[in-house]
This record gives structure tokens, C-alpha cells and sequence, in this order.
């Protein structure tokens, strides 16, 4: 099937969303939609699927004009959406959770066709080589498989063209290959793919077409033949973009951070950090690579206070760590830039300047005898507002109204407004535009240049190479190696990220 | 920012909810009208006039009970100082303020609640242990024991402590072993009113002589709390004066303080309020105790100044009301005063309704109700009164 979207536009208060985007897809083709968050990527495609209805435009399946009134409609029509997040049910196992919602039957009672379901699965997994086991449970399975039956149940539902959202953002750079693998089988096959990614690589090695959104709008078309990495970055973004962090060697002094054999347990109860050594020198920075959910949420969260470590010890500056104390740790000197800033950085409904007073308002130059001081707390505000560059009508604004990035500055500002001899930064710049994502990469690199040791806990590869003196790799809970910056290939990482030790 | 702009876009929901459920309260009077009914299929238009006349009747009776008749009015403004017709003319009125005084205080204590996150049902029992406090207070030290402004104030903490003390243990429980607050206050609901009843049907110290029904001593022979008004018959006390206090002194702690801080952020943020290093389990017990206070000076001031009576009704429907002026007030001091004004005037006004009109009283549940239902749904409430007038511009697809 041929898919056309012509002149999509779709008005949120505020906000243009979708500024008369025109995409296409044919059947076997593989489009690669490439854009920054908020660039209107997710609006459009809730569109395709029926979630929203556009202002104007047009949608044409093989010519024909549709219109969408909910997703079951969409999905009728053919389109079948692998979300990011993925919408599974954990207890139930494979085979169920394709057929869910489309289960054969069989008897008066409609009763459900296990063997028929079964037979079914079997038959289209070989038909598109994806290896799954149609009776294992779902959350017995890792990231990669699960991504497998998602796209299982698009197939399922005879989609003709599969909408992929940032599939990779769980992968290894091994599993994203053979995710690559399968779209490339499934195009042969003559499905039509739109891959929607930030990833620049990505689509250059999968994509057979690319298109590139920009602020709601097309900010231009073009073919990985065509396209290098920095001429898609410049199309993103809209002006030439430094792909690297420039920073000089690494002046490398005393230890600051020593963790030895630490454990940590997650709120299951079971190991989520096994005996985890390593330590982090001032002057430095260390990087931890690996996949989502080996760990390094734990690691963080027993270093910053917010989870008690199991056995090991830590030290900060050869003093024990005051652990299970935020507050205690913070006063010791450390930063801490939090994975999930939405959940845990800032407070949405309070104004820019209570999020930048959030763990500092106790200290006497914010407030005296039990009440806050408006006066200092503005001033303040204002002169981070200004150093950190944060783009607000006023300090008075509530901090949910603002960008991403421009939330993660006032974090950012907030953490370095004390004195600062250990930065711990998760996932710093998950989310962000490329330009905020620059900016945030280099106020790290001003801490470490200034002395600080810093550690950086990222899923994206990109990132952990870019930023390490050293990079760590997490899996399953463990150190499985440390590598130098000069050692930490691309495949190297990638090999220890999926848990092979050479 | 334009501050007058800011404000009306704020009282935009709950002022469009009060209008619309007053107009399905009106379509019910009518619709529900026996007379209304049996008429509608013989003489369709006759029926509606009747019923519009009906439910402009009941309307009307609202007002005036509310506010106040403008003949009396009339007739006490002619009069000049006469004081029995200015009494008769200010009584609505004065009664509607009467009746929001415990609405205000236990909207102000839930909110403090509420802005922590923490669902407070319990603004009935702690305004019952409250009314207790109150009245032993009252009964001991009052009657010349002390004098009378020590007496008072006596009471007032009584009160207090009194409403603390019983949302201090399932803010506790909260905080150590995570038992839900809202099963543990709605259950201390109850153990309050039952409390109550055996104290004023077993303790002679408290029940009024001879001993027969579960109520307690008149309290008005003990403590007189001063009232407000030159017209002496007019029943305002000084009971409003302190409400309209403790919003201020709410808003300041909330806005001003560094706890008031910490609740706020634990409120709207957990996670992010232990980030901070803010103490999860100190937040919750220290926003009960205050809630919980509020509520129980409330209720020592209303049993002690206006119902001048312990009974195990005391609390009413005040709890729940409370709730709901919470929510529709945004948990604002300013907003909850204000919200429990207008449910003042129309609890006041519906009970001049149902004597002039045969329209039960719980016709203003249902309204009260219906205002909550459209500010939960403020999108419902927009779109209500949205679409009539405004055209939204149809998509374009060729």
C-alpha cells in the first residue's frame, strides 16, 4: 500500500503542531522520519492512527482519500503502530499478546482458540523472521523480544504499513541491528515502514527515504545516498551543529568518588547493582554505558541518597558517603542531575524560582527562622536565569510551561549553584533539542575542567563516547569492563552493553 | 502578567458551574413536578409555563432566603433605626454567613491536607473532636470559673488540640506503616460521632439534666461567645472573625514558610520532595496536625458560639461539603472562603425554599452536587457553555 499525508495541519493551543507536513510512503519502501523532540514527529503520527483528527490536509491510502475518526479505524485501514512504550501485558505470554483484542474462537460460547492463536503466531513469525517462542511471558522476555511481539501484533492485524516511534531507544547496538534486519525483511516483503527517530545514523543505515521535520514543519526531503550525519544534524536544527564535544585532555588528580563492592537492591527486593567498584578521580569524567535497566537507575539512585545501599562501601572525598540522606550528600558537595526529571527534578506547578530553591531552601541565605526570603530567592533566580541562559517570560512562570531543555537548564543551574565537587548526571540530556543538549555537555565539561569529578549514567551510546575520560559499561547489575576513552570503540561498548566479555 | 485577567480566568469554571447546575437544578424542579407532568401531554405549553413559574418561585425563594426579602429590606431602610426590622431584614443574610462559618474552617483544615497530598475525609471527625474539646473546655473552665476571655480562648485551644489529636493518628499510620488516610479518617468519622453520643448519653458531667436526650448542657450558660453585630438578635460571633484569620494565616504558611514549602512540594511531587531531601514521613504528620487543627477550632467555636450544644450530629454534612468547597476553592485560602460563602447562601436560602415551596432541601444537595461534578470536568463545563455561541472551525478536507 501507498501512503500520502498532504498538508497535515494540526493547531494545539499555542501551538502549531503540524505546519502543512507532506509525507510518503510505498509499499515496500522504508521512510525515515528524523526530528528533535517537539518537532512535531508524534503529533503527526497520532494523526495517522486515529488518535487525532488534523485541521486540514489530507490522508490517502493507495490514492483513495481516508479520514480517521478513532484508531480502530486506522488500524482497519492497514496501519499498524509500534509505540516507544510498549503497550504489553506482562503476565500474559506471547502468543496472547498478539492476538489480543483479535483472539479466534471457537464453540457457542466463543471461547478462545488457544491452538489456532498458537498456529497462527508460529506462521507469521517464520513468515517475517521474528524469532520469538509463542509461549514464553512477556515479562520473561528482554527489551529486544518484546519489541519483536509488538511488532507481531501490527502483522497481526494484516498492517500494511508499520509505524515505528523511536524503536531503538531500548536496544543494544547489537539488537538495533537486527531490528534493522527485520525492517529490511519486512520492506522486501512489501510493507511500507516509517521509522521515526532523533538518531542520525539510524536512518542513513535503514532508511531507503528520509524526511526531516523542523519546528511543526518539512524542513526538507532527502536520501541516505544524498544525506551525510551533519547535513541531516544542520537540516534538524536548523543551523550547523558541532556533532562533538570539544574538550581538552583531562587534568586527572585525586580520587573523589570511591565505590567498592557495592550492592544495591531494587524495590522488588532482588540485586539491581552486584558488587559494583570503581572509582571517579577529580578531573575526570566517567561515563556508564548500558542498556536501560541493568542497573544503572539503582547505582544512581544508592550514590544521591534516594536508596539504600545493601553491602559495599562508598567513600566521597575519603569520607564515608552519608547515604540514604539527599540532603546530607548534597551538603558533601555533590550534584545530582536526576534520570527523570519529570518525576524527580523539578515540581510542575510551582514557579521557576521554588524549583531552583527546591533542596537549598533551608540555607540561610533563602530563609530565616522557618520563612522563606522572596527577596534573595529572586535575585537568585534572576542571575541563573541569565547565566544558564534559560528562556522564561518570567521567574514567576511555572516551570511546567517551559521547554525540556530550558527545564533541565534551571535543574543544571540549580545543582551547580553550590559547591560542587561531584556531579552526578542521569540520562542529562534525554529528551532535549540538539542545541540545549550542546549547551548542557558543556557545563559538564566546565565542572570537570574545573575540578570536579563527574559521573554520566547514559543509555545513548553517542553521548557516553562523546563525554567519557573513561567509560563503564553496566550489565545486568555489574561493572562487565572499563575502558579507557582511546579503547571505547563503538563495538567494543556495544559487545559489553549486550553482555559479552571478550 | 495581567493580574485582574488571571483572576477572572480562574473564577471562570467554578462560577460557570454554580450557573449551570442552577439551571439543571431548575429543569429538575420543573421535570419533576407532579402537576408539571400530568399537564404535559394534554397542554405541553401550559405544563412548561407552569413549571418555569414553578421553579422562578423556588428560585426566587432561594434568593430571598438567602439574601434577604427587599421589602423588609425596604421597609427598614424607611424606618430608619428601627432595630427590629433592621433584625428581620439582616437575618438572611447573617444566616447565610452563620451557616458557611464551619464550612470554612474545615475547607481551610482539608486543604492544608490536600495540598500535601494527603486525602483528608476525616474534616468531620476532627471537627467533632473538635466540638468535644470545645465543650469540655467550655464546661470546665467556663461559668465563671476563669474569665470569660480566658475561657474562650481556653476553648479555642481545647479545640485545637482536640481536632489534632484525632488527625494525628491516621497521620501517623500514614506515615509509619502507610495505612491509607482515606479509610482510616472516613472510619474515625464514625468513632467520633459514636464517641460523642456516649459521652453526652453517659457522662453526667456533660449531658444536659434531666438525662434524657444524648445531647450536652446548654453551653451558652457557661461561655458566651461575643457577637459581632450591634443588633444583639442577630447571631454572628466572633467565630467568623477567626475563620476569615486562619485563611490568612493558612495562606501565609502555606506560601510563606519554609514548611508550608515542603507540604506544597510533597504535594505535588513526592518524588521530588525526597530528591530534595525533604522528610516524607515528617510532611505527612505535620499536614494532618495542622489540618486536623483547623478543623477542630472550627468545631469548638460552632458548638460552643452558634449550636451552643454538643450532639452526635454535630459535624452534619460539614465534612463532606467541606471536601468538595476544598476542591472547588483550588485549595486556595482565598477561594475556599469565598466558595463556602456562596455554599453559605445556599444552604441558608434552600431551607427558605422548602418552606415556601414544597421543594425538599435536598434539591440543594443535588445542586451542591452538580457544582462539583462540572468542576471536576472543567472541559465538560467550557464546552457546555461554549458551543451554543461559538462556531469552531469545521476541518477542511477536500
Amino acid at each position: 500500500m501507498k501512503l500520502e499525508l498532504q498538508g497535515i495541519t494540526k493547531q494545539f493551543p499555542g501551538v502549531l503542531a503540524n505546519d502543512r507536513i507532506s509525507i510518503s510512503v510505498d509499499k515496500g519502501q522504508v521512510l525515515g522520519l528524523l526530528g528533535e523532540n517537539g518537532a512535531g514527529k508524534t503529533t503527526l503520527m497520532n494523526i495517522l492512527s486515529g488518535l487525532y483528527r488534523p485541521d486540514s490536509g489530507t490522508i490517502r491510502i493507495d490514492g483513495t482519500e481516508r479520514t480517521f475518526r478513532d484508531p480502530a479505524q486506522a488500524i482497519d485501514a492497514g496501519i499498524g503502530m509500534v509505540h516507544q512504550h510498549f503497550m504489553l501485558v506482562p503476565v500474559f505470554d506471547v502468543t496472547e499478546s498478539v492476538v489480543l483484542g483479535n483472539e479466534p474462537t471457537k464453540g457457542p460460547l466463543g471461547s478462545f482458540d488457544r491452538a489456532t492463536a498458537r498456529a497462527q503466531v508460529v506462521e507469521l513469525s517464520k513468515k517475517h523472521g521474528l524469532h520469538v517462542d509463542p509461549d514464553a511471558k512477556i515479562e520473561s522476555l528482554p527489551v529486544g523480544v518484546r519489541q519483536r511481539v509488538e511488532i507481531l501484533k501490527a502483522l497481526y492485524r494484516k498492517s500494511e504499513i508499520l509505524v515505528l516511534d523511536e524503536p531503538s531507544a531500548v536496544l543494544t547496538p547489537q539488537e538495533t541491528e537486527e531490528l534493522f534486519e527485520i525492517i529490511r525483511g519486512l520492506a522486501k516483503s512489501g510493507t511500507a515502514v516509517i521509522f521515526i527517530t532523533h538518531k542520525l545514523n539510524e536512518v542513513i543505515a535503514v532508511a531507503d527515504k528520509i524526511t526531516v521535520l523542523r519546528r511543526g514543519a518539512v524542513a526538507g526531503d532527502t536520501t541516505p545516498a544524498k544525506a551525510t550525519a551533519a547535513s541531516l544534524a544542520e537540516m534538524m536544527v536548523g543551523r550547523e551543529v558541532q556533532l562533538t564535544v570539544s574538550r581538552s585532555k583531562s587534568k586527572v588528580l585525586e580520587p573523589i568518588l570511591e565505590v567498592n563492592e557495592m550492592s544495591v537492591l531494587n524495590d522488588a527486593g532482588d540485586l539491581a547493582v552486584d558488587r559494583a567498584t570503581f572509582v571517579v578521580r577529580s578531573g575526570e569524567i566517567l561515563a556508564v554505558a548500558g542498556v536501560q535497566g541493568n542497573g544503572q537507575t539503582e547505582l544512581v539512585e544508592a550514590l544521591t541518597g534516594l536508596r539504600p545501599i545493601d553491602s559495599g562501601s562508598v567513600t566521597l572525598e575519603s569520607k564515608p558517603l552519608p547515604a540514604g540522606s539527599p540532603r546530607d550528600i548534597a551538603s558533601a558537595g555533590v550534584a545530582h542531575i536526576p534520570e527523570d526529571r519529570n518525576r524527580d527534578g523539578m515540581v510542575k506547578g510551582m514557579t521557576i524560582a521554588e524549583n531552583y530553591i527546591l533542596n537549598t531552601y533551608h540555607l540561610p541565605q533563602y530563609s530565616k527562622r522557618g520563612l522563606l526570603d522572596r527577596k534573595a530567592i529572586s535575585a537568585a533566580t534572576e542571575k541563573a536565569v541569565k547565566d544558564f541562559d534559560v528562556r522564561t517570560p518570567s521567574i514567576d512562570t511555572d516551570i511546567a510551561s517551559l521547554s525540556g531543555g530550558n527545564q533541565q537548564k534551571v535543574i543544571v543551574a540549580r545543582e551547580f549553584s553550590r559547591n560542587v565537587r561531584l556531579v552526578i548526571a542521569a540520562q542529562p540530556t534525554r529528551g532535549l533539542d540538539v542545541g540545549s543538549i550542546e549547551y548542557i555537555h558543556r557545563r559538564i565539561v566546565e565542572q570537570r575542567d574545573s575540578g570536579a569529578a563527574v559521573l554520566i549514567v547514559s543509555t545513548e551510546l553517542d553521548e557516553v563516547l562523546a563525554l567519557g575520560d573513561r567509560v563503564a559499561v553496566m550489565y545486568e547489575g555489574r561493572i562487565v569492563g572499563i575502558l579507557d576513552a582511546k579503547d571505547a570503540t563503538r563495538e567494543r561498548v556495544g559487545l559489553l552493553m549486550g553482555g559479552i566479555v571478550a | 502578567m495581567n493580574r485582574i485577567g488571571a483572576m477572572a480566568s480562574k473564577l471562570r469554571v467554578p462560577a460557570l458551574s454554580i450557573f449551570v447546575a442552577l439551571f439543571i437544578g431548575a429543569l429538575f424542579i420543573i421535570f419533576t413536578d407532579v402537576e408539571v407532568l400530568g399537564r404535559l401531554l394534554s397542554d405541553p405549553i401550559g405544563a412548561l409555563g407552569l413549571g418555569v413559574g414553578r421553579a422562578a418561585t423556588a428560585y426566587s425563594a432561594l434568593l430571598r432566603g438567602a439574601f434577604g426579602d427587599p421589602e423588609t429590606i425596604g421597609k427598614a431602610l424607611a424606618s430608619g433605626g428601627d432595630v427590629q426590622l433592621w433584625a428581620r431584614a439582616l437575618r438572611p443574610i447573617v444566616e447565610s454567613v452563620v451557616a458557611s462559618v464551619p464550612l470554612i474552617f474545615v475547607g481551610l483544615g482539608v486543604s492544608v491536607a490536600f495540598r500535601t497530598g494527603i486525602f483528608n475525609i476525616g474534616g468531620a471527625g476532627q471537627y467533632t473532636m473538635g466540638a468535644v474539646g470545645g465543650t469540655l473546655a467550655a464546661l470546665i473552665f467556663g461559668g465563671g470559673v476563669t474569665p470569660a476571655p480566658i475561657a474562650i480562648i481556653l476553648v479555642m485551644i481545647f479545640g485545637l488540640i482536640g481536632g489534632a489529636l484525632w488527625a494525628f493518628i491516621p497521620g501517623f499510620l500514614k506515615a509509619r506503616v502507610g495505612a491509607s488516610e482515606v479509610i482510616t479518617t472516613i472510619m474515625l468519622n464514625f468513632i467520633a460521632a459514636q464517641f460523642v453520643f456516649f459521652l453526652v448519653s453517659n457522662v453526667e458531667f456533660i449531658q444536659k439534666p434531666p438525662r434524657i436526650q444524648p445531647v450536652s448542657k446548654e453551653l451558652s450558660q457557661f461561655v458566651d461567645l461575643p457577637g459581632i453585630l450591634p443588633i444583639e438578635s442577630l447571631r454572628l460571633d466572633i467565630g467568623i472573625i477567626v475563620a476569615l484569620l486562619t485563611a490568612v494565616a493558612v495562606s501565609w504558611f502555606l506560601f510563606r514558610s519554609t514548611r508550608g514549602f515542603e507540604l506544597r512540594t510533597a504535594g505535588l511531587n513526592i518524588a521530588a520532595a525526597k530528591y530534595a531531601g525533604m522528610g516524607a514521613a515528617s510532611s505527612i504528620i505535620t499536614a494532618m496536625l495542622i489540618s486536623g487543627a483547623i478543623s477542630g477550632l472550627g468545631g469548638a467555636l460552632v458548638a460552643v458560639g452558634t449550636v451552643k450544644q454538643l450532639s452526635p450530629g454535630i459535624a452534619g454534612s460539614v465534612g463532606f461539603t467541606a471536601i468538595a468547597i476544598a476542591l472547588v476553592g483550588g485549595t486556595r485560602p482565598s477561594g475556599v472562603v469565598a466558595t463556602a460563602l456562596v455554599f453559605g447562601l445556599l444552604q441558608h436560602g434552600g431551607s427558605l425554599m422548602q418552606v415556601t415551596t414544597s421543594i425538599p432541601i435536598e434539591m440543594l444537595l443535588f445542586i451542591q452536587a452538580l457544582v462539583i461534578a462540572f468542576i471536576a470536568a472543567p472541559e465538560l463545563t467550557l464546552g457546555i457553555v461554549k458551543n451554543p455561541f461559538v462556531r469552531r472551525s469545521k476541518s477542511v478536507t477536500k
